[in-house]
């Protein structure tokens, strides 16, 4: 076990290196001069020249290149053009907003979407199954933006239950902050929820015509001990993948999310920055959802470990 | 054989499959008993119904499947119980191996996961009696008490520790018959009769009944007490196995005989039967093997009933009396 997780944080180094390359060499390869930005129409040349000098911005680009790798590695990210603060002590708080939504939002698609495909596998051809399926149908289909603004008529403007948008941080109340993300959560989280339920149901029926839950039977455990620990076990195994990847997507979708609900997040900075040629918050974001994304990879390849033996053999 | 009352009484056991839209029987009136201690042998070719009554009297069919008839283990009739009480009965009235080890055990459970949750659920052990048990099991069935086993997975193991594995597994509950399906045929040769030696001893020692399912019939010999030939989902003959093998009464049990290859004699050429199994849905009306028996004539278009010849019971107008060369 201790190998295998060697191996996993050795492949961990290339899922954040290369996106972190490619970010840097984009933004100085795209058009629009970030001192430019900052100094506005009035600046004259001169004004211009001095501030890319001092933003290192006139050196050739492989030393930039070198300076740039010298200051990711010790994680001295630099300080934001547009806020004039140092980006580590930016992110945590944009970063905690997409976190929560992204984790609500896996929490709701991995049980719900989990519960449902088992209940439609042992129903199998039922009503109960039709009706799940044609449900997942449907929310597989429905894009989340459009769920969002659905949510916030029902949900936010005529129940009044959730506010519309804005963001409370957990510090200034668990439950208003919970509140907050309640439906930015359920409009990503749904399509992916009726995805898993989708997965769960084909490798439920998959592995219920298995021999050994024949076996389980004629050993006359009883049936909620069969199929709730002989077949999920082995069932949930490519339903991991599935959240996997869902759980990237999360990360990501978010940022339309956030957008619709207002919410001060990575990608709402993220997209935001890009727009002020705000290098170093650019690169900042992008090395932390990039090192997000290893770690979820990482847990995933755990979890996977856990569930099959024959894995952690390998 | 004895006058003891018997473990499992079968009687009329019809079995019919959905197969594109209808049902296709596949068991038909089929009747057996085997008294304590008793080992039985079901033989026939593969698709003859064989595993289906198998599966019929441990209570579980395939999805869609109509079981008729009666079942009744030790007195007590298993079709008339509720879904929940028909389970219950697996495990510790009846144990069952099955064909493929490595696809029968759970492949991301450990062994011991697998043994204890039967014992602590079937017969009430808390995990620690309930490891202490399957350690030991593992041990009853010669396998190596050196290797930690319980937590070993099934693709760790060799077939036929794998075989053993299920054996312990299925008298693990301590069940009064042992329901064995084809138990070495996905075994190596070597290793088949290894896993037979141990059934065979496990048999003896514990007393069990058994029902051995096998397509047979010289293994079957070595330790039935009675074999019952199956063709197309239909019981043809019933009797000891030797006999079965030296004086068959029936066409088809004569040339399954035939059929058997026979080491040592170089070259000899078998004698398949000739055509093929009717496939299931289109059996002939009369008797099942008529289209392929050399002895059939007008009268094989009604279906015989079971009648005694010499010391065995026939499905057949036509038995045949006298010794195979």
């Amino acid at each position: 076990m201790l190998r295998f997780l060697g191996q996993r944080l050795l492949l961990m180094i290339p899922t954040v290196v290369v996106p972190l390359v490619l970010v840097f060499l984009l933004l100085r390869l795209a058009p629009g001069d970030p001192a430019a930005q900052i100094l506005g129409d009035q600046a004259s040349p001169s004004e211009i020249a001095a501030l890319r000098s001092e933003m290192g911005l006139d050196l050739p680009l492989p030393v930039q290149f070198v300076l740039w790798a010298k200051n990711i590695v010790t994680l001295k990210l630099g300080t934001s053009f547009f806020f004039k603060q140092p980006v580590i002590d930016l992110l945590p708080q944009y970063a905690l907003v997409t976190l929560q939504i992204a984790l609500a939002a896996l929490f709701l698609a991995v049980a719900l979407g989990s519960i449902l495909g088992v209940v439609a596998a042992i129903n199998k051809d039922g009503v109960l199954d039709r009706g799940l399926v044609g449900v997942a149908v449907l929310g597989i289909s429905l894009p989340e933006f459009w769920l969002a603004l659905l949510l916030i008529f029902l949900f936010a403007v005529t129940l009044r239950w959730f506010p519309v948008s804005g963001y409370v941080p957990p510090a200034d109340g668990l439950l208003a902050s919970a509140a907050t993300i309640a439906l930015p959560a359920l409009a990503l989280g749904i399509r992916q929820s009726a995805l898993i339920t989708r997965m769960m149901r084909s490798s439920m029926l998959d592995v219920l015509g298995e021999p050994y839950i024949v076996t389980a039977r004629a050993q006359g455990l009883p049936e909620a001990m069969v199929i709730g620990r002989y077949a999920v076990r082995t069932a949930a195994i490519p339903v991991v993948t599935v959240a996997g990847l869902s759980a990237s997507y999360l990360l990501s979708g978010a940022v339309s999310i956030e957008l619709i609900f207002s919410l001060p997040g990575l990608g709402k900075l993220l997209i935001d920055a890009v727009a002020r040629r705000d290098y170093p918050v650019v690169e900042g974001a992008v090395l932390l959802i990039a090192l997000m994304l290893a770690a979820l990879n990482l847990i995933i390849d755990v979890v996977y470990a856990l569930l099959d033996p024959r894995v952690r053999m390998g | 054989m004895t006058d003891q009352a018997p473990i499992l009484e079968v009687r009329d056991l019809s079995v019919s499959l959905p197969i594109s839209g209808r049902m296709v029987p596949v068991v038909t009136d089929l009747s057996m008993s085997i008294s304590p201690g008793e080992a039985v042998a079901l033989v026939g070719e593969s698709g003859c119904g064989k595993s289906m009554t198998a599966r019929a009297i441990i209570g579980l069919p395939p999805p869609g499947a109509v079981v008729s008839g009666s079942i009744r283990l030790e007195g007590r009739e298993l079709t008339t119980l509720s879904p929940r009480e028909r389970r219950r009965v697996g495990g510790r009235g009846i144990g069952f191996i099955f064909q493929e080890p490595m696809t029968s055990l759970h492949p991301t459970l450990s062994i011991g996961q697998q043994m204890t949750d039967a014992l602590r659920y079937n017969l009430n052990l808390p995990t620690r009696v309930a490891r202490d048990r399957a350690r030991e099991l593992l041990a009853r069935v010669g396998l190596p008490k050196e290797r930690d086993l319980l937590n070993a997975y099934v693709h760790e193991l060799s077939g036929g520790m794998r075989q053993r594995v299920m054996i312990a597994m299925a008298i693990s509950c301590n069940p009064k018959l042992v329901i064995a399906d084809e138990p070495t045929t996905a075994l190596d040769v070597t290793i088949q009769a290894q896993v037979l030696e141990l059934l065979i001893a496990m048999r003896a020692e514990i007393g069990l009944a058994m029902l051995y399912i096998s397509h047979d019939l010289e293994v079957v010999a070595e330790f039935c007490d009675r074999a019952i030939v199956m063709y197309a989902g239909d019981q043809v003959e019933a009797g000891t196995p030797v006999e079965c093998l030296k004086m068959p009464h029936h066409p088809y049990t004569r040339g399954l005989v035939d059929a058997i290859p026979h080491a040592g004699e170089a070259r000899a050429r078998l004698s398949p039967i000739p055509g093929q199994v009717p496939s299931l849905g289109s059996w002939p009306r009369g008797c099942r093997f008529q289209p392929r028996c050399p002895r059939q004539d007008d009268r094989c278009a009604t279906r015989p009933e079971l009648a005694t010849v010499v010391r065995s019971e026939v499905r057949c107008w036509h038995p045949l009396v006298g010794e195979v060369s």
